[in-house]
């Protein structure tokens, strides 16, 4: 069998679409704690940062 | 499953390969972007929270007996709150630009290559999705509005999100007028539902320093989220061009 050509990336779509989705999840993990938990303790260290970047805040 | 390889060429899967690319890419943009996201948050939108603050807490008092100076002294440099917001901003950009550079990896395997240039739609796009949706129907809040419970909101903010990242995708990518039309009710549909209001509005802050809040944080987040798209897609597209390619024997 020949290779098949590839993207510049090197890579077929099944191993994108793992990493992409973890990545994705991980970036999520960082938004929803840093904007959205309500904690106490958080809250008010990103209190100003949630303000500022339009999230709901109280 | 990954296909058992019969020719192994190099040491990592090119799913894990494809994994530490995307996380390189999404971490530093996002990390650079925060700092400069922070550094223009302290320097045009804290001054207006600060103030807010003032009114918040009774300090001042908006048509109170006294009329009130519209020039107020900020206050010394507040290090530990401040480094703090320069933290989670950075947290922030960061968690943004994994997301970014996710979404740009899957958009390029199938097809669509991804350069700086094309970074700054991404970044445009990101922030109409991240930012000015959601505040089309929740306008960023200065401390001390009156506000609809904040699950509800978030739960609302969360979903608008959602829905306007899908629809600039099908616009984007999507091919035919089905596609553009489910694109289309998917942008108007949070809004058409509406936002959770309040039930009355009791803020004490002035109106003239509520929108100059909103308008800055949306103007500060409109500079971060350009730069955080140019940055992925050039580290994203650098990244992609040191990648080893395999070679036919």
């Amino acid at each position: 069998m020949t290779a098949k050509p590839m993207t510049a990336a090197g890579a077929s779509r099944a191993s994108v679409l793992f990493p992409a989705v973890a990545a994705f999840a991980i970036g999520f993990g960082l938004i929803f704690m840093s904007g959205l938990v309500q904690a106490e303790t958080l809250h008010d260290a990103a209190h100003d940062v949630r303000h500022a970047t339009g999230f709901p805040c109280h | 499953m990954t296909p058992p390889m019969t020719c192994v060429t190099r040491p990592a899967s090119p799913a894990t390969d494809m994994f530490s690319r995307i996380l390189t890419s999404g971490l530093i943009a996002g990390a650079v972007t925060g700092l400069i996201a922070a550094l223009l948050q302290l320097w045009f939108v804290q001054p207006v929270l600060l103030h807010a603050e003032l009114y918040e807490s009774g300090q001042l008092a908006h048509f109170g007996a006294e009329t009130v100076s519209a020039h107020q002294d900020p206050g010394p440099f507040e290090w530990t709150r401040n480094m703090l917001s320069v933290l989670f901003t950075m947290m922030v950009y960061a968690g943004y630009g994994l997301m970014l550079v996710a979404l740009m990896a899957v958009s390029e395997s199938q097809g669509n290559a991804v350069t700086a240039r094309q970074g700054l739609l991404w970044g445009l796009a990101g922030y109409l999705t991240m930012q000015l949706a959601p505040a089309f129907g929740l306008a960023p809040e200065v401390p001390g509005v009156a506000a609809a419970d904040v699950q509800v909101r978030a739960i609302w903010w969360l979903g608008t999100a959602l829905a306007t990242g899908l629809a600039l995708w099908l616009i984007a990518f999507g091919k035919g007028w089905a596609a553009w039309g489910v694109a289309v009710v998917l942008l108007l549909a949070p809004h058409v539902i509406g936002a959770p209001q309040p039930d009355s509005y009791a803020g004490p802050v002035p109106p003239e320093l509520s929108a100059e809040f909103a308008g800055r944080a949306l103007g500060a987040g409109a500079m971060a989220w350009v730069l955080l798209g140019l940055l992925a897609g050039w580290f994203w597209q650098r990244e992609s061009q040191s990648a080893p390619v395999p070679q036919a024997a």
